[in-house]
């Protein structure tokens, strides 16, 4: 594996939580409306559903995430042009749809952000009929519980949220969340600065769901999280965890896979390793947004991707979790047997997708506000 | 007695026009944007319904929330206090000793403005961290054995947030000196004031404004602070900045965000006004 090819998407980590943070919060709620569009595209983007090119595709897309020939050769299997626009956090593909930014024909959202795009009516019905590639999913990839029937999403691509360490410094096997609460790491620790993930970690080393709204186990699970805190060199983002991994600077961090294997990739001494507890499983997902200028070719790229040949090339490119059943053979042979991407099935049922909450959204807010303040 | 009238005139309104556009079309209608959204009531998936619900004010007086208000005060006053006492003397300096050097070492102030501040907070990051610049120094010189934690620690956000904020206290303090008219320090020392004297009872009542200004301008964007902490502090502790930051981005709840922001603005003039008045109105002028 270490030879291969490994290209980690920068983004699922929210490159720069922190400061895409700091660019709306400069000015608070304008930005919100209109997020400033760092990706510059062309003026095909801006239709506005005003018919649009029947002979082009808007790909809006996380970056990095689609391997070399998966464009091309959408393009000249449909004689097509495909105009890609990258977005590095889910909230700033919702900030844009929000803001009637559309123009936007396929849009690759995660599990949680499905579910609130769906309830915030911004996302249009699939035709089923157009994806018969849709059976090509593994089973196990669809119906999650943030669109049932699939009738709004299929799954492009998944991974974990685990651990990346430093075996020089860790000793010992690792194998569960104890890891990141062991004091002999002391100032070493580094968990995701991410309520939903580090809530998930501490309620998964309970023995509880990631998704619990139960009183007593929230509790429980911030208990622990505020006895971690002194042991913690803090909260980060993901690729910044697995930099500060590499760096030195922690021998343990709280990342998500793809930001691990680009860790090892720079140091191959390094493990990923996903806690025997279980942990997060998340997936990012292929969807049309309302009011896309080219809905048909759309569904068109959705099944193309979804494809068993195309599916196995976009995942020996990503080195993510190839969720394409028919795909599955084809899958680089070192991929395939990487534990660390396709865990065992004992390991894979302790894997969770975070729901979106609604309500309890902010209760789990207030809660990572006094861990903090503790 | 000659009639004085105001003095309105088409070519002032003229000139005034294109300011008070400005002013009320990017400060006045954001602001009163965010009033309304403080009375609203947060959707469950973001948005908001607009109407009277005064309960995002209550919840801002959690005693949770009430500990981040003074924890964020405190930081904004010691980095005011920290600019100032770093500043005062530089300023000092450039003032009565620059010279012909004066305008080139104001411009060195000045200078870290030219590089956006994100760039120069990951320029700590990276001089701070375990290989970094400051942890080989301090092997290099047999300090220390190995790295030690410099990042992600208190005294990072300190540095930091020194660094971010020292100019704008330097530069109205250089401004108040500037004008200083070097005479009266003679006078004073010809009338038998010793040096030290001369500094407490002339020099620095007379540069008040400037300490004034410069203390306003470093305590308002420090208690509003939120990228320092996160970049430079690991993310550990939470400032109001923050917590606004959160309510809108991962809380989805836009009118908890919008109360907290206006308390912060409404805290921020309670507190400029009690320092303006404790240290005297009339002192601000002539800055």
């Amino acid at each position: 594996m270490k030879e291969t090819r490994i290209t980690p998407r920068i983004t699922r980590g929210n490159f720069l939580r922190v400061m895409g943070a700091g660019a709306v919060a400069g000015s608070t709620l304008s930005v919100l409306a209109c997020q400033p569009n760092t990706n510059a595209q062309q003026s095909g983007g801006n239709g506005g559903g005003g018919g649009g090119d029947a002979k082009k595709l808007n790909f809006y897309n996380w970056s990095d995430y689609v391997a070399e020939s998966t464009v091309p050769g959408f393009e000249k299997k449909f004689d097509v042009k495909v105009q890609q626009d990258f977005y590095s956090s889910n909230e700033e593909l919702l900030a844009k749809l929000q803001a009637g930014g559309t123009g936007y024909d396929v849009i690759v959202p995660s599990d949680y952000m499905v579910s609130i795009m769906r309830k915030s009516d911004v996302l249009m019905k699939l035709e089923k009929d157009k994806i018969p590639n849709m059976k090509n999913l593994d089973p196990d990839f669809k119906g999650l519980s943030y669109d049932p029937n699939n009738d709004y999403s299929a799954t492009y691509q998944w991974g974990t949220t685990g651990i990346l360490y430093n075996p020089e410094i860790v000793k010992g096997e690792v194998t569960g969340w104890d890891v990141m609460w062991d004091e002999r790491y002391e100032g070493k620790i580094g968990m995701l600065n991410d309520v939903r993930e580090t809530f998930g970690a501490s309620l998964k080393r309970l023995g509880y769901s990631l998704n619990s709204t139960d009183e007593a186990e929230l509790d429980e699970a911030q208990d622990e999280l505020e006895k971690q805190k002194p042991l913690l060199r803090g909260y980060f983002g993901s690729p910044e965890g697995g930099d500060l991994v590499v760096g030195g600077d922690l021998a343990l961090a709280h990342v998500f896979s793809g930001d691990g294997f680009s860790a090892i990739a720079e140091n191959d001494k390094l493990v990923y390793i996903i806690p025997d507890q279980g942990a997060t499983r998340w997936t990012d997902n292929m969807a049309i947004p309302n009011g896309a200028p080219n809905p048909d070719l759309a569904h068109k790229f959705i099944n193309y991707i979804l494809d068993a040949e195309v599916g196995a090339e976009l995942s020996n490119y990503t080195y993510y979790g190839c969720p394409n059943e028919a795909a599955f053979p084809m899958i680089d042979e070192a991929a395939k047997n990487d534990e660390t991407i396709y865990p065992p099935p004992e390991v894979f049922e302790k894997l969770e997708v975070i729901e979106d909450l609604g309500e309890a959204t902010k209760d789990y807010e207030r809660r990572f506000t006094e861990v903090k303040s503790a | 007695m000659r009639g004085q009238k105001s003095g309105w005139s088409l070519g002032l309104a003229g000139l005034l026009a294109p300011v008070t556009l400005w002013l009320g079309l990017f400060f006045l209608v954001p602001l009163l944007l965010i009033l309304a959204y403080s009375f609203g009531t947060s959707g469950v998936y973001g948005g908001i319904t607009l109407g009277f619900n005064p309960s995002n004010y209550l919840k801002v007086f959690d005693p949770l929330y009430l500990e981040i208000v003074v924890r964020t005060f405190v930081i904004a006053a010691i980095n005011t206090l920290i600019c100032l006492l770093l500043g005062y003397p530089l300023a000092y300096f450039i003032a009565f000793k620059g010279g012909r050097w004066k305008t080139i070492l104001i411009l060195m102030v000045m200078v870290p403005f030219w590089t956006s501040f994100l760039i120069r907070a990951y320029a700590w990051v990276v001089i701070l961290n375990g290989n970094g610049v400051a942890n080989k120094t301090l092997q290099f010189l047999g300090i220390t054995d190995g790295p030690v934690n410099l990042i992600f620690t208190p005294g990072a956000v300190t540095l930091g947030m020194a660094y971010a904020y020292l100019p704008f206290m330097i530069l109205p303090l250089y401004a108040a000196l500037e004008k200083f008219d070097p005479r009266l320090k003679e006078a004073a020392q010809d009338l038998g004031a010793s040096k030290w004297h001369t500094f407490w009872r002339i020099t620095f009542p007379l540069s008040m404004p400037g300490v004034i200004a410069g203390s306003i301008l470093v305590f308002i964007p420090s208690a509003g602070e939120f990228v320092i902490p996160n970049l430079l502090g690991g993310s550990r502790t939470v400032l109001i900045g923050n917590l606004v930051q959160q309510q809108f981005l991962q809380a989805r709840d836009w009118a908890f965000g919008s109360a907290l922001a206006m308390m912060l603005a409404a805290l921020l003039l309670a507190a400029i006004l009690f320092y303006v008045r404790h240290v005297g109105t009339d002192k601000l002028e002539g800055v």
